[in-house]
């Protein structure tokens, strides 16, 4: 701080203050009506303070009794989300680290068009191309399965991008003095590549994980079979059940519990999480 | 293009470490971007027995569709929306966080954790808050003596899905801006002091000045988020309605695909959001190359 005024501080405090109340403010709300009974939601409006139905509520949306709301066990739908959202970051990181050492350390023919035909995928998300990706997926038998909901979203450009920015970094003496020793390439990548990319690997898979755990449109396209349903996904066939009032209660308790995954990577490893933001963006 | 040089020799291994890469690109990406492209110089018929290439048409019947004019409208006021608020909210309240000295952290760490919240569960959980009925912000409005309805007014369902957006957003922008005033030196600002200029004077012709890289690149990131990551918000909530009014071009191109089952008509949708895919990529490309010349 330059100068000292107690007043500038002050504003400067309530302002930070209003904003972390706005950002937590619909968390609230969704926590408190998670826990009232159903019929303290049907009219009239929602208290702010949390009701008496909390175990209730979160042990029926835990063990199936949303089924009434339209949709499978919540247990079992965070159960895919984890499958989905941890195979897309181990193979979207396991991909990508080995054709970044491929395209960094080989000369070889074509080493330049592959490099061009993965950083095409940079330019076509999954909502620009869905019906012929989705008729790919029908035609390889993948709907309904996890291969089905996590293959075709492991391509990445900025994995592969962020890996060989970080392989040019390392010094070419690392390469001399490991080929001196004997290492062969495979050696070479899995003693001194690897370790050396650990914290990239960490703060990349946090970035993923929010990333494969908050896919929507994709689930929603592979997958009619309920028990390959996933969380987020869940939350919206539970909301537009036909002919009746959702049942607010159950839909909030499910949208707390399929916040706290992601939200919890990223607040405890907040440093890892901001190294990936900003290393991805380059 | 860069690479080391030592290098190994190889073979076959090298194609072999890029095969898996290559495959699902291959597959997944570049087959069906081909197949959109394809589809959109073809016809279908009714009953989907065979289908004729028909040049262009698809594109000038779409251009000439006032749905999908419209649509295009409404996603220009989306992301102007969605935009204009996250990065708003999130400039000031990283000037804000720059300031303060003592509990910075706990200020960032209560501000970013919104980034992890699916779109479609941010969507969700401000349509239960505006909730005609039950909601407390629709309540609070109507004590304010304005009767919020967002299944009857398209204005009501636009300003909702752009403040669900935001609010995600918001976390985002803000780490960003913070990180970028942090890297102004602080010689700079000490030396305005000392010439006179109060906080506000310093932040419009110095901090925000120099910011301005950051927030030309938050721009276009900002604009790639509205356009094509917000999906989630739309389906879950508004559903694109009522009357069409939040129907914004990825959902259009799912509607029209998958439940209008127009083939062609959604190809050519495709084509066109491909175009502006690349055209941002290339403005951001380019912002960055000149970046690295500073």
């Amino acid at each position: 701080m330059i100068e000292n005024r107690p007043i500038v501080t002050l504003v400067t405090h309530v302002l930070l203050l209003l904003g972390v109340a706005t950002v937590a403010f619909p968390i609230w709300l969704a926590f408190v009506a998670s826990t009232y009974p159903a019929e303290g939601l049907v009219s009239g409006v929602l208290p702010l303070w949390p009701g008496d139905h909390f175990w209730e509520n979160y042990g029926s949306a835990l063990s199936g009794g949303v089924e009434a709301a339209g949709s499978p066990p919540v247990l079992l739908m965070m159960a895919n989300s984890l499958v989905m959202a941890l195979a897309i970051a181990v193979g979207k990181i396991a991909i990508s680290i080995v054709s970044a050492f491929a395209i960094v350390y080989f000369s070889f023919p074509f080493r330049t068009t592959a490099f061009w035909i993965i950083f095409l995928t940079l330019m076509l998300p999954v909502e620009v191309r869905i019906l012929p990706t989705y008729e790919v997926v029908a035609n390889l038998g993948m709907l309904d399965s996890y291969a089905g909901l996590a293959v075709p979203l492991i391509a990445s450009a900025t994995a592969t991008f962020l890996f060989r920015q970080f392989f040019l970094t390392i010094p070419d003496e690392m390469l001399e003095a490991a080929r001196i020793d004997g290492a062969g390439p495979l050696r070479f990548f899995w003693d001194i590549l690897l370790p050396l990319s650990r914290t990239n690997i960490a703060a990349l898979f946090v970035i993923l994980f929010i990333y494969g755990w908050n896919q929507y449109l994709w689930p929603l396209l592979v997958t009619t079979d309920e028990s390959y349903y996933t969380i987020v996904m869940g939350i919206q066939r539970m909301v537009s059940v036909p002919d009746s009032e959702p049942l607010w209660h159950l839909i909030m308790a499910t949208a707390i519990l399929a916040m706290i995954p992601p939200v919890f990577v990223v607040v405890a490893m907040q440093r890892l999480f901001v190294k990936g933001l900003v290393e991805t963006e380059k | 293009m860069q690479h080391k040089r030592v290098i190994f020799q190889g073979r076959v291994l090298p194609y072999l470490l890029v095969l898996p890469q290559l495959v699902v690109t291959l597959v997944f990406f570049i087959w069906p971007a081909s197949q959109a492209l394809y589809q959109s110089v073809l016809l279908e018929d009714p009953f989907g027995l065979g289908s004729s290439f028909v040049w262009l048409d698809n594109f000038e019947e779409l251009f000439a569709d006032p749905g999908y004019l419209n649509s295009f409208k409404t996603t220009v006021v989306f992301s102007l929306g969605v935009t204009a608020l996250s990065m708003g909210a999130a400039l000031l309240l990283a000037a804000m966080a720059d300031r303060v000295i003592r509990g910075a952290t706990g200020y960032k760490t209560l501000l970013i954790w919104p980034y992890a919240v699916a779109p479609a569960v941010a969507g969700v959980l401000w349509w239960f808050m505006f909730n005609p009925t039950i909601g407390v912000l629709a309540y609070a409005l109507k004590g304010l003596g304005y009767d919020w309805n967002h299944y009857l007014s398209g204005t009501d369902a636009m300003i909702l899905v752009v403040i669900a957006a935001s609010w995600k957003q918001v976390s985002y922008n803000f780490l960003f801006f913070l990180a970028g005033m942090q890297a102004i030196p602080k010689s700079l600002i000490e030396a305005a002091a000392i010439d006179g200029a109060g906080p506000v004077k310093r932040f419009w012709t110095i901090i925000f000045p120099l910011l301005s890289p950051t927030t030309f690149f938050l721009l276009v990131v900002n604009v790639v988020y509205a356009f094509f990551e917000t999906f989630g918000i739309i389906h879950a909530t508004t559903y694109g309605g009522p009357a069409q009014a939040t129907n914004i071009l990825v959902f259009k191109v799912y509607s029209d695909g998958f439940v209008g089952l127009d083939l062609g008509g959604s190809a050519a949708q495709s084509v066109i959001l491909m175009l502006i895919v690349i055209a941002l990529t290339v403005v951001q490309f380019r912002y960055i190359e000149r970046k690295v010349q500073y």
